[in-house]
């Protein structure tokens, strides 16, 4: 622990105040999804709980606004703050989930395509190419509207868009890699190729995969967020936070801007903290850019 | 005479190229008996990497082996399958890199991979393997064994790496070890510490080794016999000594010339004129023909064949050199 904190790497970190900033922002959105359930007072999908009778309060600041609720509340009488670290929970769950599956395949492609080469490795790659050569929420989109939604498949549809990143880099690397006489060493000694693949080449090309994931997080939250907002998103009644941002869009011109608003800047402050971390760790463990 | 350890016969290693068929190892045959070291000599792109990863059947597409036997303790391993061969690698030949900054995995202690070829060649218990990485490491002159155990490859210098790949080599008692160019990226003075190390390792436990090498010098230092080679062809061997004092070959000639010596006043250092020839468009006759200072029109027409000439010396060479007095 005395090393990790001397650490050049600590040490870079307590120097750069957008890394420092992104990644305070990431741990209170974090700490309000966790421990936010605890802060409100109500549960904004418990129908005993909700009084129609609040419906469309302005923010506490604003003439009208009730201090019971901070940020207002829709039209069902729901409190937005509420419903806001509610649909966090959702969108980061989905963020996380997507980034961890598409890693995983991902990972596992690139590594057999780096590892064996040939056919395997051309086909793999064409695929990705072709992916590649459509906008990710094009995909994502065909893919929702052609299967349904629901969270499991907006897994599927963010997984079959994240792959790609993974399985390029891993296959990168993994090509750098087995290069080296390590490697060699390790099918002299008699190790078979799964052997090898999983103790050797794939602990060296893990530092790459962190900065991907961290990015990937972030981007797949928006693209949930986009889903969401167009209607082939999470159903209504796990709504995310560009579910909310729909749902209060619809009344925005009737001057009700606080219900699609406050989650919108939600969205925007999250990925905005997410992405700057994530600049921060690519910076710092890419050795070409130091 | 017992049979010998190693027994290559007329091996052929040939790569598909876009540009043509390669015969990087073109009927090569020498053996290697228990106990004995073998120099294997030549210039870059010589084929002698190409017949060290042969030997142990990791020769990768578009190479494969086309022809020729390697009997290894009486059995032609050439013929193996992968299981059975992974076997064979690691347990019973081992192998040592050029390179000792990457031929460890940066990411594990050297305990970690020690201990892996242990596990995967031997049925010893966890504290049982730890012992033995430990004399291990002692053997091969790494003080503080215990401790070192759980370093990583960065925290070594890198004749000291060498010295963990050599242990590693010799860990699981393998009878084979082939060197491929193990001190060309050490310091002078390191090599010859990692060169006596190896000796020492060898004649201690009794195991064979080809030391694959393009550095005559090591050669003469450590090698019981020297296999040299041509584009992929054996064009002399025999014993290191003999060799050494009066080679029967051009080639041999040449490589030694071209070692400088303190005791020389020559200002300039003599060399082999030209460059190896493109092995794809060899024709028939002897490959050196076109940088021999004695070549003559038979050299053009016939390929010589790998004859005894005199004393050990067997040379493949129509018109081989006299002894030197």
């Amino acid at each position: 622990m005395q090393r990790l904190l001397s650490s050049e790497f600590v040490h870079n970190y307590r120097h750069n105040i957008p890394a420092v900033l992104g990644s305070l922002l990431v741990l209170a959105f974090a700490c309000l999804a966790i421990f936010g359930p605890l802060l409100v007072w109500q549960d904004p999908y418990d129908v005993s709980q909700l009084e129609l009778m609040d419906s469309f309060k302005p923010p506490v600041w604003l003439d009208g606004g009730d201090p019971h609720y901070l940020l207002g509340t829709d039209g069902q009488g729901r409190d937005v703050l509420a419903s806001i670290i509610y649909g966090a929970r959702i969108s980061a769950f989905i963020g996380i989930a997507a980034m961890a599956c598409s890693c995983v395949i991902g990972t596992t492609l690139g590594l057999i395509s780096g590892y064996y080469g040939g056919m395997l490795d051309a086909v793999i790659m064409r695929v990705a190419d072709i992916q590649l050569s459509f906008p990710s929420m094009l995909i994502a989109l065909f893919l929702m509207s052609a299967f349904g939604n629901g969270i499991g498949m907006i897994l599927i549809a963010l997984t079959a868009v994240g792959w790609v990143v993974y399985a390029r880099t891993v296959r990168g690397s993994t090509l750098s890699e087995i290069q080296k006489e390590y490697i060699q060493a390790a099918r002299v000694a008699g190790l078979s190729d799964t052997e090898i693949i999983r103790r050797h080449v794939l602990p060296n090309v893990l530092t790459p995969l962190i900065v991907v994931s961290t990015i990937q997080v972030g981007s797949f939250i928006l693209i949930e967020a986009s889903l969401s907002f167009l209607g082939v998103g999470v159903p209504i009644t796990e709504p995310s936070l560009g579910l909310l941002v729909k749902e209060g869009f619809d009344v925005l011109f009737s001057g009700i801007w606080w219900t699609s608003a406050f989650p919108g800047l939600f969205i925007m402050f999250l990925v905005f903290g997410i992405n700057l971390f994530g600049d921060f760790l690519r910076d710092e463990l890419n050795p070409r850019l130091r | 005479m017992a049979e010998p350890l190693l027994d290559l016969r007329g091996l052929q290693t040939h790569f598909q190229t876009f540009g043509g068929l390669v015969k990087a190892v073109d009927g090569v045959s020498f053996n290697v008996k228990a106990g004995e070291i073998v120099g294997l000599v030549g210039e870059s792109g010589g084929g002698k990497s190409v017949i060290g990863f042969s030997i142990l059947g990791l020769v990768d597409p578009p190479g494969r082996i086309a022809g020729g036997e390697i009997r290894f303790d009486g059995r032609d391993i050439s013929k193996l399958g992968e299981r059975e061969m992974r076997n064979v690698r690691g347990r019973d030949i081992a192998m040592v890199f050029q390179d000792p900054m990457t031929s460890l995995n940066p990411v594990y202690t050297i305990g970690r991979q020690m201990d892996e070829v242990l596990r995967l060649h031997t049925n010893l218990d966890e504290a049982a393997r730890r012992t033995r990485c430990i004399r291990m490491l002692e053997d091969v002159g790494i003080s503080g064994a215990e401790s070192r155990l759980d370093a990583y490859p960065h925290q070594f210098s890198g004749g000291m790496r060498q010295r963990v790949v050599i242990a590693i080599a010799l860990l699981a008692g393998s009878r084979l070890i082939i060197a491929d160019e193990p001190t060309t990226a050490l310091d002078v003075t390191v090599q010859s510490q990692i060169l006596k190390l190896m000796r020492r390792q060898v004649q201690e436990t009794g195991a064979a080794m080809i030391l694959i090498t393009h550095d005559l010098a090591v050669v003469s230092e450590m090698a019981d016999r020297v296999v040299v080679l041509y584009c992929g062809k054996v064009v002399e061997r025999g014993l290191t000594e003999e060799v050494i004092r009066s080679p029967a070959h051009p080639y041999t000639r040449g490589l030694l010339d071209s070692i400088p010596r303190i005791t020389d006043r020559q200002r300039r250092l003599r060399q082999i004129p030209g460059t190896v020839p493109d092995i794809r468009t060899l024709g028939a006759g002897c490959s050196f023909r076109g940088r021999c200072a004695h070549a003559q029109p038979l050299c053009a027409e016939r390929s010589p064949e790998l004859v005894p000439v005199r004393g050990s010396l067997d040379a493949a060479c129509h018109f081989p050199l006299q002894e030197a007095l």
